[in-house]
């Protein structure tokens, strides 16, 4: 059953009144319970795709639609809301507020919710206990390694338990070993939590973590 | 609360930024509200004064001179129950800067005139009014210069030249703004024994036996000296301590342009502060957005930041103010008595300080709220 399904999709920019066509027409379906390594060049719209299922971006044409919600036709508050509720994201350079402790970072999308404060901190320690940073909730940022702070990041991505998962390099600015445990953690996030995983990546290690790969370029799927 | 912890975090992201704007805005509505209490003050001063006293000066002007015959005179008008002069003295102690209200008066009427507006023992009223190099002294006065009963004080005249030393032989406590504690009262006859052919009475005050009579009182009065070399104009006190007021010029408007001026001033520095510490966070605000965080809500959280720097510098400035100077008794050397900061005052303050918060917050709210996600995820500082 297809969890998120892309239909028609259309996505021009204009960069100095010159139209630039990411997706012309883009049919594209994932399934629930995927994991899913989408690769290609840089400019070939990987990170336009993970915007416009997250309902960060608009499609100038096509619809988006995820989990039965049309995502593209959403008022920006609507928007807000279903993200808090459905989306977990993961960015290439962690994106952790520098100012809040990890905990605090991974609180953040609770924070959106009715859950009370006792709720909250259960989440949380559930959260930063599959990613392995029990012990680190309350170290800032700046007081993690690279892989640290990435795994606080995917903590905070599934703290709210969402429908899908994206990731945006999310081993770009780590070392081998710690790629290779936040590879590990993604999959047994798939495995073992049935989550529904898609990652824009470079690295063809990386993508062999997921199940599916598919190929991006210059809007068009290849592979 | 639950996200006082992120806008809390924000606000300590630069201590001494935060700090500094804090103190500014503290400084500028101390200083609001201590200029707006010069005006309060002065309105204030304005409107104190008995309703059975009345003042009889001279026609001309406050610096001329009465005659001392008028007294009986005046005793004599139906309606008046009670006559006693004073002078503005105008000494300083030790160091021109030492300035502080001084009037020479006749003792006994002059006190038996504002019974029941200060509080001294009758036996130092009596020793003021047995010697004539006595003089009393406002309880404020004597602490500010720290003297004591008995102790010997040189003025040095502005007016009335030379050196006039004086023995501190009673200390009042005031019962009413008009009986100022910040002042001295020295003895008529101790100037006019120097200078007998120029000094007279500056003024008179007159008690009332029905103040409702006071029009009547009052025409008669300048009636009866309409025609003579000093014709007199009989007024309230209250209005003749109005005048003094008006003597100050338009002073009011001064102190409520600086104020306003600096509040300004400081509303600049704050939505700097503000504009800056946004945009510094652009892409945290994408972060943000992307979580979940709606539009209306980056705005409330960036207005919150705004509103807490802004009442933090209120409780500061304002509580400041407040505090101050009713403890160190400030009176301007009793140009102001009882200086303080109004009730009014302090609400006009936290009307401003909230003003403050919002002019200063509502720029970078609304950039923080119109931003997409994209855009500000793609900022770099």
């Amino acid at each position: 059953m297809a969890l998120v399904e892309l239909e028609n999709l259309t996505k021009a920019f204009s960069r100095d009144s010159q139209p630039i066509v990411v997706f012309d027409g883009l049919n594209l379906e994932f399934a629930e319970g995927s994991f899913t390594a989408l690769m290609g060049p840089s400019g070939s719209g990987k990170s336009t795709l993970l915007n416009l299922i997250a309902g960060l971006d608009r499609p100038t044409a096509g619809t988006v639609r995820v989990a039965g919600a049309e995502v593209s036709a959403m008022s920006p508050g609507a928007l807000a809301d279903w993200r808090a509720r459905h989306v977990g994201f993961v960015f290439q350079s962690y994106n952790l507020l520098p100012v809040l402790t990890a905990y605090q970072n991974v609180e953040l999308p609770l924070l959106l919710t009715r859950l009370s404060a006792a709720e909250r901190r259960e989440h949380v320690a559930t959260a930063l206990s599959v990613v392995g940073l029990s012990d680190r909730a309350e170290h800032l940022p700046r007081q993690l390694s690279g892989g640290q702070e990435q795994r606080a990041a995917i903590a905070r991505a599934i703290v709210s338990d969402p429908t899908i998962i994206l990731l945006d390099e999310p081993t770009g600015q780590l070392d081998a070993k710690s790629a290779a445990d936040v590879l590990a953690l993604l999959q047994r996030l798939n495995a073992e939590f049935h989550k529904t995983i898609l990652m824009v990546t470079h690295d063809p290690h990386a993508a062999q973590a997921a199940r599916t790969l598919l190929h991006l370029d210059k809007g068009v799927l290849t592979a | 609360m639950k996200f006082f912890p992120l806008v809390w975090a924000n606000l300590t992201r630069h201590k001494r930024r935060t700090a500094l704007t804090t103190l500014s805005v503290a400084l500028a509505l101390f200083l609001f509200a201590s200029l707006r209490s010069v005006v309060t003050t002065l309105r204030a001063t304005g409107e104190v004064g008995s309703e059975t006293r009345m003042i009889v000066q001279s026609a001309k002007a406050i610096v001329f001179f009465l005659p001392m015959s008028y007294r009986e005179r005046l005793l004599a008008v139906p309606g008046v129950q009670a006559a006693s002069w004073a002078n503005w003295f105008g000494g300083v102690y030790q160091d021109p800067k030492n300035f502080f209200a001084q009037f020479a008066v006749d003792p006994e009427s002059y006190l038996d005139v504002y019974a029941g507006d200060y509080d001294m023992p009758a036996d130092q009223r009596a020793a003021f009014i047995r010697e004539r190099t006595g003089c009393i002294v406002g309880k404020s006065l004597l602490d500010k210069f720290g003297w004591h009963l008995g102790q010997n004080v040189t003025l040095t005249g502005t007016i009335f030249e030379g050196d006039w030393p004086v023995t501190i032989r009673g200390v009042f406590r005031s019962l009413d703004p008009v009986f100022s504690e910040d002042a001295m009262l020295v003895h008529y006859d101790m100037v006019y024994e120097r200078y007998p052919t120029w000094v007279r009475p500056g003024w008179y005050v007159l008690q009332l036996k029905n103040p409702a009579l006071a029009p009547q009182v009052a025409a008669a009065i300048d009636s009866e000296f309409k025609n003579s070399s000093d014709p007199t104009k009989t007024g309230s006190e209250r209005a003749f301590n109005a005048s003094f007021v008006t003597m100050w010029g338009n002073v009011s408007f001064l102190m409520d342009s600086i104020g306003m001026a600096v509040v300004f001033a400081i509303l600049l520095v704050a939505a700097n502060s503000m504009m800056l510490s946004a945009r510094e966070r652009t892409n945290e605000v994408g972060v943000l957005k992307t979580v979940g965080f709606g539009d209306r809500l980056l705005f409330g959280l960036v207005m919150a930041e705004a509103g807490g720097i802004a009442a933090a510098g209120a409780v500061l400035g304002l509580g400041a103010a407040t505090v101050l100077w009713p403890a160190i008794h400030f009176s301007a050397m009793g140009f102001l008595p009882g200086f303080r900061v109004t009730p009014g005052t302090l609400a006009l303050g936290l009307g401003i300080t909230v003003l403050l918060a919002v002019a200063s917050g509502l720029l970078p709210a609304l950039s923080a709220a119109r931003l997409s996600a994209v855009q500000a995820l793609r900022h770099v500082e």
